[in-house]
């Protein structure tokens, strides 16, 4: 019976992927009433993510106002550290408060794979077909280059819609393979490895001073990384920590370390290795990150088409947001598409620019706008960012915090003539300087 | 007859490749463990799969688990199965294989009423969770079903004379067994390879309706053989055998009187366990 079915189902819109963007994108349609085809080549949606993660409640609560009643959350955010590490030290801003531990709190850790599934069941539940296990291996065009489906790894199979959302995230190939999208640049994105530290749920709670479901992150930069661009994280989740770090790929290239040697060194470092000790590692993962910014976005829609989330490059790296712009993204374009599909308008690059339109006077493209100098200016000065000045601050605090008969104004001079010798003065301002142009 | 109709007994089980043991505890955590379909029982499935693919007729799959249950039925239904039974109630819960066997049995006999009598009950040789290899053939004793454990290969089915011809792994060879339908059969490991569905049948089972019967819905009235009432198995400690390995010895029986046999057999066991030697002559002596 069922197995002489043919796919002759024609569906309103095809999604490639189920990570955040194409979960949002399909939920939306769905719920506004469209046939939804969703492909995930993993077995099951986050089987392919990266664990641990900020989930920032904002962008998710405009799809899923009522999310907190059952997703998968493991705490909320009450202190974020930001440390500078050298070898031995770190020089930190924490920030705590009571006000995080607010009715509705705005950040959380979460642990991808559970949460991918309880939002895939969200699709599901409101009337998407999701079916995993399945590549898309090319986008099927008319002869104008109107995109009307997607040919499939099941036997090449293909499957036909009005409209096909490319949710494929960083790597995807679709994008790629069609020429909608340029190849990544090694530059432009970063590899990070993850690993997930379990530990009793007490434990956690002592070591980072919690309690209840609160939770800390730090993130990190400095010394570990060896003058190559690139950050160190560390997450509380209820029963685990995550570790990683992360560096562009052009750095592994050149650099001396390999992924998982940078991230042994955080591990080991003597302001991380305390908090970890005695746990049961699982779970190693790679995966990349869109760090190019804003100049890298690629061409975001066309007849037929439109790209969401990773795949167009939306992450904020300084910030590493990036689920929350995949959401947003996602959503942005879905209600677009609801929009022409009720107007009987046509899928049309004409008619779909205003999803650009959309991104722009959003959160996602105005944040990308005001850091697209940052990826430029880290890149520059990287042997000195992630190198000379977090072991400057070092010495400077220690020179600073030690009592040893030296008067305080003999301590300042020491500390300004040892900024002058590891970076000269007009270094120091030009960087400052770039900095500042960057960031604004 | 009519057309091959084939029920395959599927469980969904934890990915024992991702299971991870509480640093503290020693505990299992099975939070986030990702559930796959029992390995063995994917073998099975293949077999009735290409069984019906060249007799034409129906696979029904078939599980009994707690509602997240229908995530494995629709894989099978995505692999080629044409309809899915998920048979869940709490009263099934904390089942052993006595009451597991009674639930599937009574699921069996419901399908049969429903969808025609089946030719064929497929199981896996057994689950990686539980390890008892006692459903298949518990089933089969229940319905009075035909039984062919341990299957490598289903080497001939003649629906006409509603025979069935298999290759089965014993101790020592292959032995070939023929028996008439309706049969169970529980399939090895390696026997065949799982087919990657096809697209339409992938598409077909994200949209299925399962068919979902509680205990009343599968004709179960008697409660009492179900779930822990219905299980005598009790679990008094689970706990890590020491490592150790024995070679398996064999007693010659040809042509050999019963005393010597036994002689030979207790011998073997005073070599390895003379405690027991002592007690037995201890008792022996009226001690
Ligand atoms: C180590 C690490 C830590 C991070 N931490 C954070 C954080 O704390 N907070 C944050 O907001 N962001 C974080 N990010 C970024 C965040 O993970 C991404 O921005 C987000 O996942 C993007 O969502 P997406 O849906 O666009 O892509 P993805 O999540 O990558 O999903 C793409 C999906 O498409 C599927 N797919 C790809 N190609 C095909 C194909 N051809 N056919 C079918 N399916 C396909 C993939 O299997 C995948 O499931 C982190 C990233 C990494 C790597």
């Amino acid at each position: 019976m069922a197995s002489a079915q043919q796919p002759n189902d024609k569906f309103d819109v095809i999604v490639i992927g189920a990570g955040p963007s194409g979960n949002a994108a399909a939920y939306v349609l769905a719920r506004g009433g469209l046939r939804v085809l969703q492909l995930e080549r993993g077995e099951y949606p986050g089987s392919k993510n990266v664990q641990g993660a900020i989930l920032y409640a904002n962008a998710l609560e405009q799809i899923i106002p009522d999310f907190r009643d059952d997703a998968p959350l493991e705490r909320h955010v009450i202190e974020q550290r930001i440390w500078m590490l050298d070898d031995k030290s770190y020089v930190g801003m924490n920030y705590r408060s009571e006000d995080f531990n607010e009715e509705r709190p705005n950040r959380y850790t979460i642990i991808r794979a559970p949460f991918d599934k309880w939002f895939s069941r969200k699709v599901r539940d409101a009337g998407a077909t999701i079916v995993c296990e399945t590549t898309v291996t090319e986008l099927i065009r008319t002869e104008a280059g109107r995109v009307i489906g997607v040919r499939t790894d099941r036997d090449g199979a293909v499957v036909l819609a009005d409209m096909v959302i490319m949710a494929e995230g960083v790597n995807g190939l679709v994008g790629q393979r069609s020429g909608l999208r340029p190849e990544l640049k090694p530059d432009s994105v970063a590899l990070a490895v993850k690993e997930m530290h379990f530990l009793p749920r007490e434990t956690i709670d002592a070591r980072f001073n919690l309690k209840g479901a609160e939770g800390v992150v730090i993130e990190a930069m400095g010394t570990v990384t060896d003058g190559m661009v690139g950050t160190a994280f560390l997450y509380t989740n209820q029963e685990s920590i995550s570790v990683g770090i992360g560096c562009l790929v052009s750095d592994f290239k050149t650099g001396t370390a390999a992924p998982y040697e940078l991230l042994h060194r955080f591990k080991t470092h003597p302001a991380i290795a305390p908090l970890l000790e005695g746990a049961e590692v699982k779970e190693y993962a790679a995966h990349l990150i869109p760090e190019g910014g804003y100049n890298s976005i690629p061409q975001l829609y066309g007849d037929g088409w439109l790209i969401v989330g990773d795949a167009g490059q939306f992450v904020n790296a300084v910030h590493r947001e990036g689920s929350n712009m995949a959401m947003t993204s996602g959503r942005l374009a879905a209600e677009l598409v609801i929009k022409l599909h009720r107007m009987r308008e046509p899928f049309s690059s004409e008619n779909l620019a205003e999803y650009h339109t959309m991104l722009k006077n959003s959160f996602v493209m105005k944040d990308l706008k005001k850091y697209k100098g940052i990826p430029g200016f880290l890149h520059s000065s990287s042997k000195h960012v992630f190198g000379t000045y977090p072991r400057l601050l070092s010495q400077a605090a220690q020179t600073w915090f030690r009592v040893d008969g030296a008067d305080k104004r003999e301590k300042e001079r020491q500390i300004v003539s040892m900024m002058r010798k590891d970076r000269s003065f007009s270094g120091l301002i030009s960087d400052a300087f770039k900095l500042v142009r960057a960031w604004r | 007859m009519g057309a091959l109709h084939i029920v395959v007994c599927i469980k969904q089980v934890p990915d024992s490749a991702q299971i991870r043991v509480h640093p503290i505890y020693n505990t299992i955590m099975r939070q986030g463990v990702p559930t796959i379909i029992n390995p063995y029982d994917l073998f099975a499935l293949e077999a009735a799969l290409q069984l019906r693919d060249q007799f034409g007729g129906a696979v029904t799959v078939l599980t009994m688990g707690p509602p997240m249950a229908e995530e494995s039925l629709r894989k099978a239904l995505a692999f080629g199965a044409d309809r899915a039974v998920l048979l869940t109630d709490r009263a099934f819960a904390g089942s052993d294989t006595l009451a597991t066997t009674f639930a599937l049995a009574s699921a069996v006999s419901k399908i049969g009423e429903t969808w025609g009598t089946p030719d064929i009950v497929f199981c896996g040789k057994q689950t990686i969770d539980g390890d008892t290899a006692q459903v298949g053939p518990g089933i089969a004793s229940r319905l009075e079903l035909n039984q062919l454990t341990y299957v490598a290969k289903i080497s001939k089915l003649d629906l006409e004379a509603g025979a069935i011809e298999v290759e089965r792994r014993a101790e020592g060879g292959t032995q070939l067994l023929s028996t008439k339908l309706p049969a169970l059969v529980t399939m090895l490991e390696g026997s065949n390879e799982m087919r990657r569905g096809s697209l339409a049948c992938a598409l077909a089972a994200a949209q299925a309706e399962i068919t979902v019967w509680n205990a009343a819905a599968a004709g179960i009235e008697d409660l009492l053989n179900c779930g822990l009432k219905g299980s005598p198995t009790i679990v008094k400690k689970v706990f890590a055998p020491g490592a150790h390995t024995v070679r398996a010895q064999q007693i010659e029986l040809q042509d050999r009187n019963a005393d010597d046999i036994a002689r030979d057999l207790l011998d073997q066991i005073f070599i390895r366990q003379p405690q027991v030697e002592a007690d037995l002559m201890r008792m022996a002596s009226g001690q």
